[in-house]
């Protein structure tokens, strides 16, 4: 198997794999309507021509060069050249508008950007002012920059051609160039990722050539990834899950990155390259899905049933077989015919017929939504990570999968549990700093070398899998000192259909309380199915038929949180269903549809008082924002309701 | 702005009249189109601008006048003559094959060149084959330029209006055309749509260097794309020149806010 074993930079590495796997794919692109492919020795002839044409333009060991667009292949080899020449890449979201892209560019001091096309081309030049340093733009896609000033612009195809032209004629710069790959250590700063930024400014994450071969090192053995592998590489350039997943692993495994066509043919491109690696935020999987079940729902009524009748089956047997469990022999049979009928064909429709590992990670996953995945026999697992170290934290080792949990540590990654709750971690591809930051460098770091993630988790007892609750800033404790995540009880809620947000309170409080907004469309939808009449979505909410389906809900969710040591003091005593649907435009959420808990406390503060105080119902009139821009007020009578907790043994879930 | 100054002319019209049984569609119309331009017709509603283009390629014959097209003039031209000696077109409303993907009907477009006779493309075979992959690959630069690589695969009828408008000015372009007509080529567009397809006419016009003429209503639209105007009125030519000339024009004024008479 290959892996990156003595080898510290990139660029070595790459010229191994031109040596070892010379003829093997290593990116493929799809170009007017062809999937074009290079093989590692082409990329790596490419690579040193375009890094000899680059040192001509003046790009020194030492320089940044910021590389601005989607996946494409130029783009990687940008990545790469730039690594020979022990200069620094630092990748920037291709949608970063203009204030975001200066702010990285003027921070990260560069003097070259790789801009895909005209538009971001446009965006660099519009802030050239504030980007001192800024010496070539060099480009990928020529079309509209004909009658652009030449002076600072160059495509990258001329530099390439300009770089083995000069090669050619002279093998003093061959030499040179060799000699810059000699020279790399595995020290240098190979890569800077800038976070996105939605914790305050953005900061630029150093990482070391010897840390992401490690890391990548690690993973590629511990899912076996090889050079017959194949990853859509797809996810944004600048972000640390596509530099590891892809960039990395695939240098190190030697794997072909095969580049979409555009964002928009992702889903063709994915189902005619068929690759074994795949990775996708769970709103992606959700999405899928979706596509799915409203397409089954035009098929045919004997198409429906058929795989309505084999998805039972696959919840039933699905999972075990996944995971090598022993299944009656009926079940087995059954299931081996809605692979033939259903699995297989739905699998290749996703394309996702020839994955061998995919992870999930970013945010949550609904165990529904993960157990429909694993149960027609894809080998989704989750992990857990950040820029910082490198992506992986932990990941799930086949066979030990578990919705709720992100597994144990990755390799080599050494994890505790601050005496905060906080979860924090040593690993191999650990960040150098933040990039001109010493001050918020050290601030991320404990005295003794671990990274703080800012997460609050603990480890399951069950599984001795990690379980990640919440930020950790946003962790309380119930007046009697219980452990209390929020976050992980509104996602918990959230996963019921039924529930569409959930706001839960309980810091500095005796018990946990829950404002709940129901999902107008599941409930109304059952509401049809079950003769239910109302007027109105505040009727509705309020109606006791719902209140009693909810209250099913929560009580479920309080007897999961019983199994778990660390927060089965913090159950759901009392709800309510919130008169109106929380609203961005009420600033009740985010932009990004997040709920704002503490803005909602003080809207609704006699709901809450009301909560606490025993009462069975409460008055409550709310002034609203229209969609035009209007206001006015909505009044409502909003009861609430007692939910059982189960084993009333708070004692245990205090901290020590 | 952008101007082909004084380049040869090719196409000419003159003294071009049109008439429908008692209802005189053109009267008198002499107009010229240079190589390289973007040439604008406006008017108001009925001034005769869609049967001026439908003049040009042949799908009305003129009572009277004549028309000169690369140095040929013609009396009678039936439209595939007009399309195969290099005029293209697009309709005021979308004429293209619902039930086909974009590709095939952008490939539809490439239908005059093709050498290979019928049986030979049914075979698809040697060196009809050859020829197709050579024919597939000018559309799937047309794709590309066009930026409809996402939908290429998927029935037109499924598509939205604009789309449907991108992929037959992309039939269009898959003629090579020397000259290309363009029926409105915005009607009915959300302001987003109209800044897409604007551009992309610029760019056909600068990266093909297809002289481009193009009937339509938005004004704005016409001032900035075309490099001359010509404008109509009731059948009759009321201004020639460039945006900046006809805006001044008092008739032009007077034609499109109306006049007390």
């Amino acid at each position: 198997m290959a892996v990156g074993g003595s080898f510290d930079t990139f660029p070595k590495l790459l010229a191994r794999n031109a040596a070892q796997f010379s003829s093997r794919p290593a990116f493929r692109h799809k170009d007017l309507g062809i999937w074009q492919t290079w093989t590692w020795a082409q990329v790596a002839e490419i690579v040193r021509a375009y890094a000899a044409g680059l040192h001509r333009l003046g790009l020194q060991p030492g320089d940044t060069i910021a590389i601005v667009g989607s996946n494409r292949p130029k783009l990687y080899w940008t990545l790469m050249a730039a690594q020979v020449l022990r200069a620094i890449p630092v990748p920037v979201y291709s949608d970063a508008v203009a204030d975001e892209l200066a702010h990285v560019l003027a921070h990260a001091d560069v003097k070259f950007v790789a801009a895909q096309d005209q538009e971001q081309v446009d965006k660099v030049f519009s802030i050239s002012d504030r980007v001192p340093h800024l010496h070539k733009v060099v480009y990928d896609e020529p079309r509209g920059l004909d009658d652009y000033d030449h002076d600072r612009l160059i495509a990258i195809r001329d530099v390439i051609e300009d770089g083995r032209a000069a090669l050619t004629a002279s093998a003093a710069l061959g030499r040179q160039i060799d000699e810059f790959i000699r020279q790399g250590e595995g020290s240098d700063i190979s890569i800077i990722l800038y976070t996105s930024g939605t914790t305050g400014a953005s900061k630029g994450v150093m990482l070391s050539a010897r840390g992401c071969i490690d890391a990548a090192t690690d993973t590629v053995r511990f899912d076996r990834l090889t050079d017959k592998d194949v990853a859509l590489a797809y996810l944004p350039l600048a972000w640390v899950g596509d530099h590891y997943l892809n960039y990395a692993q695939g240098i190190v495994a030697g794997f072909c990155m095969a580049c979409p066509e555009s964002s928009e043919t992702i889903e063709q491109d994915r189902r005619e390259i068929g690759p074994t690696f795949y990775f996708a935020p769970p709103r992606g999987f959700e999405a899928m899905l979706t596509r799915v079940m409203i397409r089954m729902e035009d098929a045919a009524a004997i198409k429906r049933r058929m795989f309505n009748y084999f998805l039972g089956i696959a919840r039933r047997y699905g999972e075990q077989i996944l995971t090598g469990k022993s299944v009656p022999l009926s079940g087995r049979l059954l299931y081996a015919v809605g692979r033939l009928m259903v699995y297989e064909p739905l699998k290749n429709v996703l394309g996702l017929s020839r994955v061998r590992v995919a992870y999930t990670a970013g945010e949550a996953i609904g165990p529904d939504l993960f157990a429909f995945y694993r149960s027609i026999g894809l080998n989704l697992k989750q992990l857990y990570g950040q820029t910082e170290a490198f992506l992986y934290v932990t990941c799930q080792p086949d066979g030990e999968i578990y919705s709720d949990t992100v597994g144990p540590a990755a390799p080599n990654v050494d994890i505790r549990i601050a005496e905060t709750g906080e979860v924090q971690f040593r690993s191999p591809g650990m960040f150098v700093g933040y990039f001109k930051d010493q001050a918020k460098s050290a601030e991320a770091m404990t005295s003794d070398g671990y990274v703080k993630t800012g997460d609050a988790g603990f480890f399951d007892e069950k599984t001795g899998h990690l379980k990640i609750i919440d930020r950790a800033k946003d962790v309380g404790r119930l007046a009697d000192g219980t452990m209390f995540a929020p976050k992980y009880l509104e996602n918990k809620l959230k996963f019921f259909p039924n529930i569409k947000e959930a706001v839960v309170y309980g810091d500095g409080r005796d018990f946990v309380c829950a404002f709940l907004n129901i999902d107008p469309v599941a409930v109304a939808n059952w509401a049809e199915r079950n003769n239910i009449a109302y007027g109105s979505y505040q009727e509705l909410a309020g109606h006791p038929l719902v209140y009693d389906m909810v209250a099913k809900d929560v009580a479920e969710v309080n007897r999961s949180l019983a199994e778990e040591k660390m927060l089965r003091g913090a159950q759901i005593r009392r709800f309510l269903i919130l008169h109106k649907e929380l609203d961005a435009d009420d600033g009740e959420l985010t932009r990004t549809q997040k709920v704002r808990r503490g803005f909602i406390a003080e809207r609704y503060a006699p709901l809450i008082t009301a909560l606490y105080d025993g009462s069975r119902e409460v008055d409550i009139s709310t002034e609203v924002t229209f969609e035009d821009g209007r206001k006015g007020v909505i009044a409502a009578r909003v009861k609430i309701r007692d939910v059982p907790t189960i084993g009333a043994t708070q004692a245990l879930g205090r901290a020590a | 702005m952008r101007m082909p100054d004084t380049g040869e002319i090719l196409l000419q019209v003159e003294g071009v009249s049109l008439a429908f049984g008692g209802v005189k569609a053109l009267r008198n119309v002499s107009f010229d189109i240079r190589k390289g331009e973007i040439r604008a017709i406006i008017g108001p509603n009925g001034a005769g601008k869609t049967s001026m283009l439908n003049v040009i390629n042949g799908f009305y014959h003129p009572n009277h006048g004549a028309i000169t097209f690369k140095g040929r003039t013609r009396a009678e031209m039936q439209p595939f003559e007009a399309a195969r000696g290099g005029i293209a077109r697009t309709f005021q409303n979308v004429a293209l094959f619902k039930g086909m993907s974009a590709l095939d009907n952008i490939m539809a477009g490439r239908t005059l060149k093709m050498r290979r006779g019928l049986l030979w493309q049914m075979l698809r075979y040697g060196p009809a084959l050859a020829e197709e992959i050579e024919h597939r690959h000018r559309v799937e630069e047309i794709i590309d330029f066009l930026e409809i690589d996402a939908i290429r695969k998927v029935p037109v009828a499924r598509l939205p209006y604009g789309l449907q408008k991108r992929v037959e000015l992309g039939r269009a372009l898959a003629m090579e055309p020397d000259l290309l007509l363009l029926d409105e080529p915005m009607a009915g567009m959300n302001l987003e749509e109209k800044e897409d397809m604007s551009r992309f006419i610029i760019d056909v016009n600068l990266h093909y260097g297809t002289t481009i003429a193009l009937i339509e209503h938005d004004m704005a639209v016409v001032m900035d794309l075309s490099h001359r105007v010509v404008v109509l009125d009731h059948g009759v030519k009321i201004a020639d020149g460039t945006p900046d000339e006809v805006k001044k024009n008092q008739g032009v004024i007077d034609a499109y806010l109306g006049v007390a008479h």
